[in-house]
């Protein structure tokens, strides 16, 4: 995974609480073999009218939110299905960090799988940041994991907190899968001492392979 | 001197495979449910660094989100899905996995047919890339939905690495009044809490309402955990859990079925347990519910009206309540009951179990469905519980009121198949979703329990199903 470490970019204001992953990966784009592709389709159906027209309305398409790749937004973003095909999306879109007051579980836990930064500010602090969004052009922030500050070119400076653990995933941008199978011998020996009461029963009458036609 | 735990803290105990201070704990996955919507990616991501299915035997598949309800013996034109159909077979065949395909016996959505065939069993852990993996909780599991990533983290190491949650317990006390459900309680538990009331907490469901409800139905309440944030939510198992699990295929026979029993019954919070946080409310209270805008949280009982986005103190919610209301085509201070339908959906992992067949049959038996009604479909959440119901006739009872009477799988719950909601359409549906685009783009959806949605399909417009003579639903 490409690790995380300090990030400038143009700031993108989403003034939407509770956006869901519905909304950022509709569900027809959700029977892909792949992982790639899904910047395109991002925010699909707030971001295009008929026929793939941009939608002026939707933020994203405002010109001067061009090249965003800092998202701000407001409460329990992420919300409802563990698609993983959001993060995807947000990170291929080219967004390397969320900023809102706080997440849904499922899909703050996938932001980490896919080297996106979601840090967690105040309301206030969110609040501070779409106004500054809002009255300057261009406007940018820069994100430090190693110091867990976001700071502006005016002097703003905020702190925000992340679990060691997973700011040390980001920053070495860890395989979690290699990580865990060095515990290869610790999961054998669970598996032994948990045999006798592991309460799987095969049916013979369930084929292996049930291709019940 | 033991300290007293949650039901949630002694599964978590005894499946930690490894912790160390400051890091999250490798625990033990139990089982691992896999559909076509979620697992491609993780087969390939396995193939591209050569690792191999851990325990194919622990590992269940199943085509559910994008399958057809109707004949399954024509071709699937749909492309892209047909490819994600063969795709799963596929890496199941290569992989040694388990697959019930859609033409299998026991097809049917992922969470309908784990608790089915006996695959779900109390004290488990199991985590399926889907968020109403909640559902199987209602077994005293712990069970939570996960991303594809993690997906292919459970198939190389039939492990995940994850941190405790904190505790919410949630007690539903008193008896429920006829014509309120299961759906109606967790509706109004979401509308209490709010859809991020329960973020960061596995939920545990208490109280003699919720003691009282049938599998089926704690099924319901915990599938829509996830609605109010929480990740997981669970029944610590009792007498009513053993019953339905006897006998299931995958359930342990005879002396071993005893011997499981004897540990299943440890699985519960101790008196003196303490819990982050604790919810409590009284069934007598909950009216049957619907929501009104574009996320579960936004539910109210039936008689009340629609409400006007400046009742709300926050900012933020006023936005959200004028954009959701805007999107419903909605006015504020319309009563619920005034609210026309155009479509009816009966199914999903939410709502589409034998006993939510049998509420939504018993209401429609001998009427018909309203003449505005463009379309009223039922479907099974799996092809056992489709039998079943026909070998009690409800198909029939459902046919000849206007329904159509379809095959098993996720259907317009998420519209991923032909049965999508159209643009503008308002549907009343058991489903547990109702974001904007959920059942189809600009699509309407108003969330309630099967009985609320036949007696809607009856009238044309929601109605309050207490004032008909309804039987006790479990």
């Amino acid at each position: 995974m490409q690790p995380f470490s300090t990030h400038s970019g143009k700031v993108m204001p989403l003034d939407r609480v509770n956006v869901d992953t519905d909304q950022m990966v509709p569900k027809q784009f959700l029977k892909a073999l792949t992982r790639e592709g899904f910047g395109r389709i991002l925010f699909y159906d707030w971001r295009y009218l008929p026929g793939e027209k941009p939608n002026p309305q939707f933020v994203l398409n405002f010109p001067r939110y061009k090249g965003a790749s800092v998202l701000l937004t407001r409460a329990n973003f992420g919300c409802g299905s563990s698609r993983e095909h959001a993060p995807w999306g947000v990170k291929d879109y080219g967004f390397r960090v969320i900023l809102s007051p706080s997440y849904a579980d499922i899909f703050y836990n996938n932001c980490f799988k896919n080297g996106i930064l979601p840090a967690e500010l105040s309301e206030e602090q969110i609040e501070e940041l779409f106004q500054r969004t809002e009255k300057e052009e261009g406007y940018s922030l820069t994100v430090d994991l190693p110091s867990q500050t976001v700071s502006d070119n005016h002097g703003l400076k905020y702190k925000f907190e992340i679990a060691a653990s997973r700011k040390e995933v980001l920053l070495k941008g860890l395989d979690d899968i290699g990580t865990s199978l060095q515990h290869e011998p610790e999961i054998t020996a669970y598996e032994k001492a948990h045999a006798a009461t592991a309460t799987m029963f095969d049916p013979v009458d369930i084929k292996n392979y049930s291709n019940g036609r | 001197m033991t300290t007293a735990k949650t039901l949630y803290q002694k599964i978590w105990d005894s499946h930690v495979v490894h912790e160390a201070a400051g890091q999250p704990a490798l625990i033990y996955i139990d089982r691992h449910l896999i559909h076509e919507g979620t697992s491609p990616q993780a087969f390939a991501g396995l193939r591209a660094e050569g690792r191999k299915v851990r325990r194919p035997d622990l590992t269940f598949a199943v085509m559910d989100h994008s399958v057809p309800t109707t004949d399954r013996t024509l071709p699937i034109i749909d492309t892209d899905a047909r490819l994600q159909f063969e795709a799963l077979e596929k890496n199941c065949r290569d992989s040694g996995v388990r697959l019930f395909d859609m033409h299998s016996k026991q097809q049917g959505i992922v969470h309908i047919i784990g608790p089915e065939l006996g695959i779900t069993q109390p004290g488990q852990t199991i985590v399926c890339g889907d968020s109403h993996t909640s559902t199987h909780g209602a077994f005293g599991t712990l069970a939570f939905g996960i991303g594809t990533s993690e997906v292919e983290h459970v198939l190389a190491t039939q492990c995940l690495s994850q941190s405790r949650s904190k505790t919410l317990n949630i007690v539903v006390n008193g008896k429920r009044p006829a014509g309120v459900t299961a759906k109606d309680i967790i509706l109004a538990i979401i509308g209490k809490i709010g859809i991020s009331g329960g973020t960061g907490h596995v939920a545990e469901y208490g109280g003699e309402a919720i003691r009282s409800l049938s599998m089926d139905g704690r099924m319901t309440v915990c599938n829509m955990t996830i609605e109010g944030g929480a990740r997981a939510g669970m029944v610590a198992p009792d007498e009513t859990t053993f019953a339905y699990l006897e006998g299931r295929p995958f359930v342990p026979r005879g002396k071993a079925f005893q011997e499981a029993v004897e540990r299943w019954k440890q699985l519960r919070s101790d008196a003196a347990a303490k819990f982050d946080m604790t919810v409590e409310l009284n069934a007598k209270d909950i009216a049957p519910q619907v929501t009104w805008g574009t996320n579960p949280g936004m539910v109210t009982g039936v008689t009340a009206r629609v409400p006007d986005p400046h009742s709300f103190s926050d900012l933020n919610d006023q936005k959200a309540t004028e954009r959701a209301l805007i999107y419903m085509g909605l006015k504020a201070g319309t009563p619920i009951v005034d609210i026309p339908i155009d479509r009816v959906f009966i199914g999903s992992c939410t709502n589409s179990r034998i006993d939510d067949l049998r509420a939504a049959a018993q209401f429609v038996v001998g009427k018909h469905v309203a003449r505005s009604i463009k379309q009223a479909l039922v479907v099974p959440g799996s092809r056992g519980i489709k039998a079943q119901a026909e070998k009690e006739g409800l198909d029939k009872i459902f046919t000849a009121a206007g329904f159509e009477w379809r095959d098993a799988g996720c259907s317009m719950c998420i519209g991923m198949n032909a049965d999508v909601l159209p643009p503008h359409e308002r549907s009343a549906s058991t489903s547990n979703r109702n974001f904007e685009g959920r059942q189809g783009k600009d699509s309407r959806t108003h969330l309630v329990s099967p009985l609320m949605a036949a007696a809607a399909a009856i009238a044309g417009h929601f109605v309050d199903v207490r004032d008909f003579d309804v039987a006790p639903v479990e």
